[in-house]
């Protein structure tokens, strides 16, 4: 009986990394023939020289650094005082954060330009650079779920009041709490949000796109529409993206110290 | 003048109100134990005194200054917690140090002030470990540090040692008063193990639902308990009702008689002296050094506890035996 349900699980897991590898396997083979003689990278180094490319994967890489950075000025300050003070507000702000996987981006981007066009009493599409903040805005809402999700947990696995309270006790600011207590101790789960931040901006589509502005994500797009092999190349490089970010989390989380509620 | 004085301190959540009109006063160096059963308010008041909970009414003073709305950061009070609270980011060095660094101590000063300390609570060769690599002891000592290096004008012990073994806790809590008599620190500790508040303190608050039941020095409140609940918290009391010390001590009585179980003398079973009272030993425990009978004598049972000296000193079951109880070791409570 055993074996059969092992079986059963080895099975599953075979078809499973079947319907996950098999079109990623085909993929890059594809992206190998560029040239008609036999496999090479010609298709990747194509894509790598294309200033489109440098441009918008620098643009992405640029909105995904940004977004990281204020979403984490926005999220750690505000999970850390739910948990240590406002426990009661935490079912609304799991609901608050969970809205941006619920409620599609095409939505939202709508609601941006309705909100903010340039005949609003705040244009934000009047300007590249005003667009650009309403862009990293939208991102930082598209984030949220992840970069929640990943702080609040980190939070929970520390007892957040007796080290804040420690901390009170010896004198401590409430600048100096969070970046010299707080921050250290969540650092390992700040960052996985951070990777999967990452992640999520470097392949958005649709809120670039209709704001208009030259992300990598637009750019995927535009090359697949109009060539045969880059595009995979590009999926491939995006998967590769991902990947490392996914990697970067699971070596962080390793190397994290085992989570103790107070050493 | 006394160094801390609180006031008609009360203390609300909600509708459950935790703490009522605490009153007290302590002298500088003084060492005070609140002592009382979990939920009785003892921490709260102590978390009220540290600034992390606010008072619904009455007021805290530290040598005449009103502390009441101050924030904790701001007190110079210095607190160890059960759990010790070590920064698991930080080393030993740097957990002892953070308290000066934050106040902005020079860079050598903060080393000197930390070695004396690490010396003192004799964690010398420990000063690279992460609280992670320590034993529950060894990080208890470095949260005693953490909180002595910043000289507080009172130290708060929140139950510091029932997180640690029997062996580990019987020295730490000797180390403990011995460096309060050395540096002279005001001290409150709260426990709920009355033999660590006899054998630390010179005055207990003994609490229950959110007042002060009795407060006195640690033998008084041993020997002469005030109320029925001190009488039980306190130790093994016989506690007799009206009823029950008529019929065994012929005694009139409006609340109840306290008699410790070593106050109790027992004597042959033959002997002819007046005034004793005849029992018969149901059972007995065997608590090391003591031996604790129970002792039925008027259809009632009484505890007592004897020395034990000799192997032939255990009686069996079923012994008779009389018993002798002096007056004055008799306590009447409300």
């Amino acid at each position: 009986m055993k074996s059969t349900s092992r079986l059963g699980a080895w099975v599953a897991i075979a078809i499973g990394t079947l319907y996950f590898v098999l079109p990623l396997i085909a993929t890059f083979e594809f992206s190998l023939k560029m040239n008609r003689d036999g496999y090479s990278f010609e298709a990747y180094k194509v894509v790598l020289a294309d200033p489109g490319f440098q441009a918008t994967f620098g643009y992405s890489t640029l909105m995904a650094v940004l977004t990281i950075i204020v979403g984490i000025l926005l999220v750690v300050p505000t999970a850390y005082w739910i948990q240590l003070k406002l426990p009661r507000l935490r079912p609304l702000v799991e609901f608050i954060t969970l809205l941006p996987l619920v409620i599609p981006a095409i939505v939202i981007v709508f609601g941006y330009l309705k909100l903010y066009n340039s005949s609003s009493w705040l244009p934000l599409t009047g300007n590249e650079r005003a667009t650009d903040l309403l862009l990293m805005c939208s991102y930082v809402t598209l984030a949220l779920p992840y970069l929640y999700r990943s702080v609040d947990a980190g939070l929970r696995a520390i007892d957040v009041r007796t080290l804040t309270e420690a901390a009170e006790s010896l004198g401590a600011s409430w600048p100096s709490i969070l970046l010299q207590v707080i921050f250290p101790n969540v650092k390992s789960a700040i960052l996985s949000g951070a990777f999967l931040t990452f992640a999520v901006v470097i392949g958005e589509f649709t809120m670039a796109s209709l704001l208009g502005r030259p992300a990598f994500g637009p750019y995927l797009q535009l090359i697949g529409a109009n060539r045969a092999y880059e595009p995979s190349a590009l999926a491939i490089i995006a998967f590769m993206v991902t990947w490392a970010s996914m990697g970067l989390i699971q070596v962080f989380a390793r190397n994290a110290r085992p989570a103790r509620k107070t050493a | 003048m006394a160094y801390l004085t609180i006031n008609n301190l009360h203390k609300r959540f909600d509708d459950h109100v935790v703490v009522h009109d605490f009153n007290m006063s302590i002298e500088q160096g003084e060492f005070v134990t609140f002592l009382g059963p979990s939920g009785c308010g003892k921490t709260t008041v102590l978390r009220m005194i540290a600034g992390f909970e606010t008072p619904t009414s009455g007021r805290i003073c530290v040598g005449g200054e009103d502390i009441t709305q101050q924030a904790a950061q701001k007190r110079g009070i210095g607190m160890v917690f059960q759990s010790y609270a070590l920064f698991p980011n930080m080393n030993v060095t740097q957990n002892i140090g953070f308290g000066l660094k934050m106040r902005k101590c020079p860079a050598d000063d903060i080393k000197r002030k930390v070695a004396e300390v690490i010396k003192l609570v004799e964690l010398t060769g420990k000063e690279g470990h992460y609280p992670h690599e320590l034993s529950g002891g060894q990080r208890q000592r470095v949260a005693l540090a953490r909180a002595l290096v910043v000289e507080p004008r009172i130290l708060l012990l929140d139950e510091p040692l029932s997180a640690l073994d029997a062996r580990i806790r019987k020295n730490l809590r000797e180390q403990i008063r011995d460096i309060q008599r050395r540096l002279g620190l005001t001290t409150i500790f709260v426990t709920h193990d009355q033999e660590e508040a006899l054998t630390m303190s010179d005055r207990i608050f003994v609490m229950n639902q959110g007042r002060v039941e009795q407060e006195g020095r640690a033998e008084i409140v041993y020997t002469e308990p005030a109320t029925e609940f001190v009488a039980r918290f306190m130790g093994n009391y016989n506690l007799l009702g009206a009823a029950d010390t008529n019929r065994l001590l012929g005694l009139n009585i409006s609340g109840h008689l306290a008699i410790r179980p070593e106050s109790i003398h027992v004597l042959d079973g033959h002997s002819q002296q007046d005034g004793t009272l005849a029992g018969t030993i149901r059972q007995h425990q065997l608590l090391g050094n003591i031996i604790r009978y129970q002792i039925e004598s008027a259809g009632i049972t009484l505890q007592v506890d004897r020395l034990n000296r000799t192997a032939s000193d255990l009686m069996p079951a079923g012994t008779e035996v009389r018993l002798q109880i002096s007056r004055d070791d008799m306590r009447e409570v409300r």
